[in-house]
């Protein structure tokens, strides 16, 4: 083949079909056939949504206000500006949504480390969160990589199994709930995929000089990667835009790295237990690789198991002299980053360990004068004049 | 001590660190996986060509081999898949690389299932795999969140580097530096309502999640129940 051709075909945006049967099914037919048969309720997506594209070309619709955050443990629990920069950005573009009380994690960090559960219990925690938003008249946001492909598992599970529905429909009467599937299940990264152009709009702080790569979560692709979103102007549609399409949006340098696909080493249980191996996987497979051949700036994802293993994997590598030293973040944390946020009191650096520095002042952000701000705020709460940092001390 | 099987497949049994046992039991065992009812939607036989080797992150690390499970599961061979369920089934990391099979194999959720039929059973090797899991355990079934803020401690978590002391030292503070009012919590992720947990507690009964406890950990069922009867009996539910 002449150098002319290649570019041709190098040039076009091809279009693969795959053939039905290899295809992973649209189970909306038969959630709607099962709604029709009294067998479940369904909530439907309202207000104004956007149409994503996925996998395999079925068309996800991503409501746009009015979401039910269902968060994450690790979020909330070690990297709490992920969950708080998600907030900001709703509150900045002006969407309502509910940070509920009465939802549990999914339970599913605890299954796959330890299988100290089974798929009737995991399959009644997912359906009572839903029936918990669903009261509420408020769509649920997924936040959680594994809890998003978790609770697709469990949606397959129980549109096909009789047994199993039947048997989690008795636990949840017991609660005095019934049995709700969302028409859509929506991780807050699809969320900021459809709304990637208002981000970009608002974005204050130029980011086209920031070098990124990401890592896309394990969860989110490969567990019913169906209807994962994959778009044909991100990586020709061969690997998925979540992440990836927002940071493309808001002008970024996305750069590519040959282990995009690998997983970030968490393993579930070895991220407590067998440490050694997340940390060899993290460093070794993942942020070597992209120092080496995409030398970014700063990794973002949108896993909290990811942003753990990864930025936190890198102290210990220093001490064999390796090629580390990347910040890792949310895509969330650097949007907000992107439109304004400030880096304590919204994207909550100072609980992440990989220094971060560097990234903000290449993003225009005088981390000192913002951390002297911060401590100004902890005096104030330390001496008892108030006793939390509320979203109108954030904005001041 | 003669080795299981002439099978060169499978460790003799001091490599693989648990002795052997009765084939009846293994069959016993290995027929609960089979029974799921999802083993069907997880296994089509298996090329033997290695793409799920070539993604597994446990087997750069490990002795491990998804290409095997598959394998002893598709051939029905009981010794080798008891021996998995001993071992091996604990060095996967759980992220389903593997599901790009082109076969439309989960070697993953095979390991799954096989998990929970080594704790349902309350075998040696779970027990030992999840020595120091506990409070994981613990944690998520009696307050709703997985993750809490206070296990960041800098003795736990000596290679995480100088912030997680940091952390440790300000946490209270920091937490109530939160602007989202449902996290200014330190020893659960997220503000979960009494009422909830209770609700959880009633999904761990009724499934037999809660009993699973029981085969693993003891102590911690015990703890479990004693707290949980006393929320039930606040919130006014009858078990
Ligand atoms: S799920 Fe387990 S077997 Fe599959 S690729 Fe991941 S670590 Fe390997
Ligand atoms: S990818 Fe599938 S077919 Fe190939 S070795 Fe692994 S399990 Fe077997």
């Amino acid at each position: 083949m002449s150098d002319g051709a290649v570019s041709v075909i190098l040039g076009k945006k091809e279009k693969f079909e795959r053939a039905p049967d290899r295809r992973s099914e649209d189970f909306h037919e038969r959630l709607f056939e099962l709604e029709a048969e009294g067998e479940l309720v369904v909530q439907r997506i309202t207000g104004d949504f956007v149409e994503v594209p996925t996998k395999y070309g079925v068309i996800k619709k991503i409501q746009k206000a009015n979401l039910w955050h269902h968060k994450s443990c690790g979020q909330c629990g070690h990297i709490p500006g992920y969950s708080t920069s998600i907030f900001w950005l709703m509150r900045k573009l002006g969407y309502d949504y509910i940070d509920p009380e009465d939802q549990t994690s999914c339970t599913a960090w605890n299954y796959y480390a330890s299988a100290t559960s089974n798929q009737a219990a995991q399959a009644a925690v997912a359906v009572r969160n839903f029936a918990a938003a669903y009261e509420t008249g408020n769509f649920p946001l997924i936040h959680c990589g594994t809890s998003y492909g978790h609770y697709k598992e469990v949606r397959a599970e129980l549109l096909h199994d009789g047994a199993l529905r039947q048997q989690v429909t008795k636990v949840l009467h017991r609660l005095g709930k019934q049995l709700v599937l969302p028409e859509e299940i929506i991780h807050y990264s699809e969320w900021l995929y459809a709304v990637r152009d208002e981000i970009s709009a608002r974005a204050v702080r130029d980011v086209s000089g920031i070098a990124v790569t990401v890592h896309p979560a394990c969860h989110y692709y490969k567990l019913v990667e169906g209807d994962a979103i994959f778009d044909p102007d991100v990586y020709h549609g061969q690997r998925t835009a979540a992440v990836s399409g927002l940071v493309l949006a808001l002008g970024a340098d996305l750069r590519s790295y040959s282990t995009f696909f690998d997983c970030c080493g968490f393993g579930f249980r070895h991220i407590l237990v067998q440490r050694d191996f997340t940390r060899s996987f993290a460093t070794l497979r993942k942020i070597e690789v992209m120092k080496e051949e995409a030398d970014p700036d700063v990794v973002l994802t949108h896993d909290t198991g990811c942003v753990t293993a990864l930025d936190k994997s890198q102290f210990a590598a220093q001490a064999h002299e390796r090629n580390v030293g990347v910040p890792v973040m949310s895509e969330a944390q650097f949007a907000a980053l992107a439109m304004g946020a400030h880096p304590f009191k919204v994207a909550q650096l100072h609980w992440h360990s990989t220094n971060y520095r560097p990234l903000l002042e290449k993003m225009g952000i005088d981390w000192e004068a913002a951390w002297a701000e911060f401590q100004e705020d902890a005096k104030r709460l330390k001496s008892g004049g108030q006793e939390f940092l509320t979203w109108a001390d954030v904005d001041a | 001590m003669p080795a299981t099987t002439l099978d060169p497949y499978m460790k003799r049994d001091h490599v693989a660190g648990h002795m052997d046992v009765e084939r009846e039991e293994k069959e016993r065992l290995i027929g609960q996986v089979m029974a799921d009812s999802r083993f069907g939607d997880y296994l089509y036989g298996c090329y033997e060509c290695g793409i799920c080797v070539a993604a597994c992150p446990s087997a750069r690390f490990y002795d491990f081999s998804p290409r095997r499970i598959a394998q002893a599961a598709a051939r029905r061979d009981i010794d080798l898949m008891f021996q998995q369920m001993q071992e091996d089934i604990w060095e996967c990391s759980q992220c389903f690389s593997c599901l790009r099979c082109p076969r439309g194999n989960n070697p993953g959720g095979v390991i799954t299932i096989m998990r929970e039929v080594a704790v349902k059973e309350g075998l040696h090797s779970a027990k030992d795999a999840l020595a120091g899991y506990s409070r994981i355990i613990y944690k998520i079934m009696s307050t709703g969140t997985q993750v809490s803020p206070d296990m960041l401690q800098p003795d736990a978590f000596p290679d995480w580097g100088p912030e997680v002391k940091d952390v440790s030292e300000n946490l209270d503070l920091w937490r109530r530096m939160l602007p989202p009012e449902t996290m200014h919590t330190t020893t659960t992720g997220w503000k979960v309502a009494d009422r909830t947990l209770v609700e959880l507690y009633v999904i761990w009964l009724e499934t037999g999640a809660l009993d699973m406890i029981a085969q693993v950990d003891q102590g911690i069922h015990m703890i479990l129940e004693e707290i949980m009867e006393e929320k039930l009996e606040e919130e006014g539910i009858e078990i």
